[in-house]
């Protein structure tokens, strides 16, 4: 692989991804999360982690979640493979999965299959079956995640067997390929490794494929890139866009790192203290944000392109504990543009009147969470 | 950018905390949280397990009788009575002829069961001796200064030695209440006294081990391995053993603490050597290190208030061993004898059979060991639960 | 649509941003110190840590944590150490400090009256009167300060330890600093765990200056602190580096803070300088295959700039067994012989510009203008 030098000609763009003509085209998501509200019912207080959040995935989209710490993307992902344990719990919303038609030769195998999670058993059957069959989670911490007693290889014959009864040859046959569809170097003998043996990259890439073991509908990815350096950062994402091009999979990518965002993402979701504060398609996110939150983060990250040694503007103050949630909307202490006696006493809703992509700002409409108008 | 836009009063996110950084225990308290030190923070966390604030509570109750036995007997303890032998308890009753009356206690009478030959004792129904409040009965000295003759129980009518036995009699005749009572002060005093020998042992030689690491750790560590190792039984009875019997009471009372605590100090050592080898890498160590602080400075301002929670939380764990060793090789004779009174040597008087079935209320002081230790034990967890800010 | 307030400014808030324009002697001040020697003057710095094996515990290798690295610090610079894990840029800062005890080199730093002493043959005893002139900030806000102690306690230590008996002495001084880093004088009485992590963040900084050292070690100061956060430390850091005229050496591993901040760059890789230079230059103008590739693969927050993203091939080198010739051959697109066999050293190719390769003047490579190219 060379690196292009100065005088050569610039590369072709990537290729637009084929599932924004999708979501355009007005098809059936493939995961539809309608109102999500997960709280955690503690002794001093409800926390909201999670508080009426909606979004759409489509059929070989990416979406992004992004949000700082407290925001509550994680708890969105947990709510939506069932993981949250006590005192957390769904209170209400739905959670819709319709299993997409794969194409080719998987077409024969496809068994129909739509549900409301939020409503499912989380330890029944059919949650299990979902859970890594068709929506598989690509964890933040590989170390953590895979058992350090096992063999890489090991566990991922376990997945695919859990899912799909087969000989342990046949199961090893394609754990092989699955780990060297993602790029791990000698595949068969790295399948006799433990996790320990790998380093950061590599790790990343077997559970990756570990993940991908069951040719899940589903990826979500949730801070994938957080823990490594940015050259295999470059790699991972690289992967993953390969990946969901070749295998027509949508992937829930969470993060903090707006960049990755940019890079990877089809359509956006903009979190703040377990609400979804804005979401639309990733160019306009990026460049028209609506949202003086979304305007905000955007204004305060450095970029390699931005000025130099010049006072970055920002967002002054820090969020808030979900225990002391704002009154009405949860971002107006410290909103540049915040209106006294509206921002402060009723809850925007999260409304696409006014423009094309939905925002809950006051700036834009006037509709209140919970229906009606605001005055 | 317009200056106006970017920035905000500060004063609506002044008082607020961060939402990753800390608890919702923490955040909820309110403003009272930011000027609490880390003693009240473990304090407030403590409180809201229930079980253990109880358990603190009935440890007082029985520290309590510990401090002042005496103003909790109702007999001298060491007064026999031969023709008094196992008397069973006279219980305290409040339904007299189907009416509920004030607390009082029913005499017994005994007869001698002329082919046995034994005493046998049932209850009087005709004599009703009532329960009285700091009555007057034996004289003492309170902490050994007062002179008083005040005791939380007394009985109405009934003095000397015609006292009612709340808890029954032992083979000599002597009032089991009143030896429990006093059985406390030594029980736990031995266990406190031992816990705090070993803790001293144990902070400062698992303190030298951690801090400094390198040889003088690999010494002390293969010490503690080589007294772990051997069999505590087999030593406390050769130890117990070559105690002089002519030692009086005093003598064997500290020797038997300072066996214990020669022995038990390892298990603090650990604990205390694990606490500074992680403390020494974390950053605010560093940071005083690097401000030029010495080093003496940074062990006793730094990392000792750092564990001194969980120092607090192992002493409490350590206290019901103590305890139940040292009511073992008393129960075994080879720890407090006669005159001397714990709850093991009570306990001596139940060794064979035939007292458990013929006077089962000779067990009493087990029930008391068993929920001292109990009560111990869950206030160490709690305490350890409290201390330990990860255990949310 | 409904009217919108601004809201006004309060004079000189805490936690405000301070929107200032470069410092007028800033140009100037950036190139040089006052013609002399510099505040700091690394030489062929080592530090190896030995590894282990067997039974008897015999020395087999070593891990070549740092491994010949010079560069200098002059007054008023911000000099940044950049880097992928494992490239040494944190032991570098810890044997500057001598938080860590180099195995080798020279640490020569320049005191107030003029005297060069070299930091690494000190003893403790001399060291300590030397600690006033250098300070950390730490990375974690939440370990970096014991939880036990007030803010009075923490800021008032250094000053404690340094002669300050008077404790309304110290007041007044933690009054000040507090003031300096924007927090409220009277949260003097408050315990950390009553604060957020940009606020501990500012606290950690406050402890730093209380010696008023001319030289301040920020490791990763920002990389543990949500977006929003990072730039309101950012601007703080510039701000006091300004004010009273201190010097940072600045490790990090974030490309686009390390742009927005530095004045002169260091970029690392497995114990070695690669490149040194001025900020702009390097990042226009790189020299070195690693940096280019480094600033390639940065995720630009910029969806129509996608194919730009690029990963390097390989692993980061193993600092304990690291490749013969140049360290980074093996994934090096501009390889040859010579590479291979033997190990560069860092020389200066313009003015201000050090690079350890080869190739430097004969390859032509793409800096931070070329990724605009691309679309």
């Amino acid at each position: 692989m060379t690196l292009p030098t100065r005088t050569a000609a610039s590369p072709a763009p990537a290729p637009r991804s084929p599932a924004v003509s999708e979501r355009e085209r007005g098809g059936e998501p493939v995961l539809s999360v309608r109102d999500l509200k997960t709280h955690f019912r503690l002794d001093e207080g409800v926390v909201r982690a999670v508080d009426g959040v909606s979004f759409d995935l489509y059929p070989g989209e990416v979406v992004g979640i992004v949000g700082e710490s407290g925001c509550g993307k994680s708890i969105t992902m947990k709510s939506i493979l069932r993981l949250v344990q006590p005192p957390g719990r769904i209170v209400g919303g739905e959670i819709r999965y319709r299993r997409p038609e794969p194409v080719g030769e998987a077409r024969r195998r496809y068994k129909p299959f739509e549900a409301d999670l939020a409503r499912l058993p989380p330890q029944g059957r059919r949650m299990r079956q979902v859970r890594g069959g068709d929506i598989a989670l690509i964890p933040q911490e590989p170390m953590a995640s895979f058992s350090p007693l096992h063999t890489i290889g090991e566990q991922i014959v376990e997945a695919i067997r859990l899912h799909e009864p087969m000989p342990k040859a046949r199961a090893r046959e394609v754990a092989i390929a699955k780990l060297r569809e993602v790029g791990m170097p000698s595949p068969e003998q790295r399948f006799s490794a433990y996790s320990w043996q790998l380093s950061g990259g590599l790790r990343q890439r077997a559970i990756i494929a570990m993940a991908l073991a069951c040719n899940p509908s589903v990826l979500i990815a949730d801070e994938p890139t957080t823990a490594i350096d940015v050259t295999t950062q470059a790699q991972v994402l690289e992967l993953l866009k390969r990946l969901q091009a070749d295998h027509g999979s949508s992937i829930l990518f969470i993060t903090h790192d707006l960049g990755v965002i940019a890079q990877v993402a089809d359509h956006v979701v903009v979190m703040y203290l377990g609400k979804v504060m804005e979401q639309g398609p990733v160019s306009d996110i990026f460049h028209r944000p609506r949202h003086p939150y979304t305007r905000a983060l955007l204004k305060s990250m450095p970029s390699l392109h931005s000025e130099p040694r010049v006072a970055l503007p920002t967002v002054a103050g820090s969020i808030p504990h979900p225990l002391h949630r704002p009154r009405g909307c949860a971002f107006h202490p410290r909103c540049p543009d915040f209106m006294p006696g509206r921002c402060d006493v009723r809850v925007p809703a999260l409304s696409a009147a006014g423009g094309r992509s939905p925002v809950a700002c006051f700036l834009h409409h006037d509709e209140v969470e919970g229906g009606g108008h605001d005055a | 950018m317009q200056p106006g836009s970017e920035l905000v009063p500060v004063e609506k996110t002044d008082r607020v905390p961060d939402g990753a950084g800390e608890s919702a225990e923490v955040v909820a308290a309110g403003p009272a949280v930011y000027v609490a030190p880390a003693w009240k923070l473990t304090w407030w966390r403590f409180r809201k397990h229930k079980l253990a604030v109880a358990c603190l509570w009935v440890f007082a109750v029985v520290a309590l009788i510990a401090l002042a036995p005496e103003f909790f007997a109702t007999q001298d303890p060491n007064a026999t009575a031969a023709s008094n032998a196992y008397i069973p308890p006279q219980t305290v009753r409040v339904l007299h002829e189907g009416r509920v009356t004030w607390p009082f206690v029913y005499g017994v009478r005994g007869e001698r069961n002329q082919r046995t030959l034994r005493m046998e004792w049932a209850l009087d129904e005709e004599t009703r001796y009532p329960l009285r409040l700091f009555a007057r009965g034996y004289p003492y000295r309170l902490f050994g200064l007062i002179p008083t003759d005040r005791h939380l129980l007394g009985f109405e009518g009934a003095t000397g030695r015609d006292t009612p036995r709340l808890l029954g009699t032992d083979r000599l005749g002597r009032d089991q209440w009143s030896r429990l009572m006093y059985g406390t002060r030594i029980s736990l005093s031995i266990g406190l006294v031992a816990v705090a020998l070993s803790t001293v042992l144990g902070i400062v030689l698992g303190g030298v081990s951690g801090y400094f690491g390198g040889w003088v750790d690999n010494v002390i560590q293969r010490l503690i391995e080589l007294l772990q190792a051997l069999p505590p039984i087999p030593i406390w009875l050769a130890l117990s053993a070559s105690l002089p019997r002519t030692w009086p009471v005093t003598w064997v009372y500290f020797a038997i603490t300072v066996i214990l605590a020669l022995l038990g100090w390892t298990r603090l050592a650990r604990e205390v050597r694990g606490r500074f080898l992680s403390l020494r890498e974390e950053d605010f160590v560093t940071a005083a290190r690097l401000v030029g602080a010495s080093r003496s400075r940074v062990i006793f301002s730094h990392m000792v208030p750092s564990f001194t929670s969980h120092i607090i939380a192992a002493v409490t764990l350590a206290i019901p061993l103590m305890i139940l060793n040292e009511t073992f090789l008393s129960f075994l004779g080879l720890g407090l004898r006669p005159p001397a009174i714990s709850w093991g040597v009570m306990l001596q008087e139940a060794q064979n059979l035939q007292s458990v079935v013929n006077a089962p209320w000779l067990l009493i002081p087990g029930l008391l060991v068993i929920v001292t230790v109990l009560a111990l034990n869950i206030l160490g967890d709690g305490l350890r639960d409290a201390a330990d800010p990860y255990s949310s | 649509m409904p009217e919108r307030n601004r809201t006004t400014a309060a004079a000189r808030p805490p936690e405000a941003t301070v929107p200032a324009a470069p410092s007028p002697g800033g140009a100037a001040r950036e190139a040089r110190g006052p013609g002399g020697a510099p505040l700091l003057d690394v030489r062929h710095l080592r530090k190896l840590y030995p590894i282990k094996a067997g039974p008897l515990k015999r020395t087999v290798g070593h891990v070549r944590a740092v491994d010949d690295v010079s560069f200098q610090v002059h007054d008023g610079e911000i000099l940044s150490l950049v880097g992928e894990s494992g490239c040494g840029k944190t032991t570098t800062a810890k044997c500057v400090l001598r938080a860590v005890d180099p195995t080798a080199g020279e640490v020569l730093f320049r005191l107030p009256n003029g005297e060069v002493v070299d930091v690494a043959k000190l003893s403790e005893g001399q060291l300590r009167p030397l600690r006033s002139q250098m300070q950390l900030v730490f990375q974690d806000p939440f370990g970096s300060l014991n939880p036990r102690k007030n803010l009075l306690d923490i800021i008032g230590e250094p000053l404690l330890v340094h002669g300050v008996k008077s404790r309304q002495q110290r007041m007044d001084r933690v009054a000040e600093l507090l003031n300096l880093v924007g927090l409220r004088p009277e949260y003097m009485h408050r315990y950390p765990h009553a604060f957020s992590g940009g606020q501990r963040q500012r606290v950690v900084i406050a402890r730093a200056l209380a010696l008023e050292p001319r030289l301040v070690v920020a490791d990763e100061a920002v990389s543990a602190l949500d977006v929003s956060v990072q730039a309101q430390i950012l601007n703080l850091l510039l701000d006091l580096q300004r004010r009273l005229d201190l010097s940072y050496l600045f490790v990090a591993h974030d490309l686009s803070i390390v742009k927005h901040i530095s004045h002169r760059v260091a970029v690392m890789y497995v114990g070695k300088i690669v490149e040194l230079a001025p900020t702009e230059e390097l990042f226009h103008r790189p020299r070195h295959p690693y940096t280019s590739a480094l600033m390639q693969a940065v995720p630009v927050p910029d969806p129509d700039k996608r194919a730009a993203l690029r990963g390097l091939p390989g692993e980061v080198a193993n600092p304990a067994d690291p490749p013969k010739g140049c360290y980074f051959h093996p994934r090096c697109p501009f390889a040859t012989d010579v590479c291979r066999s033997e190990t560069p050293v860092l020389r200066e190719v313009g003015p201000g510009h050090h690079v350890a390769c080869h190739r430097a003047e004969e390859l032509d490579l793409p800096g931070i203008d070329e990724l605009e190219r691309v679309a």
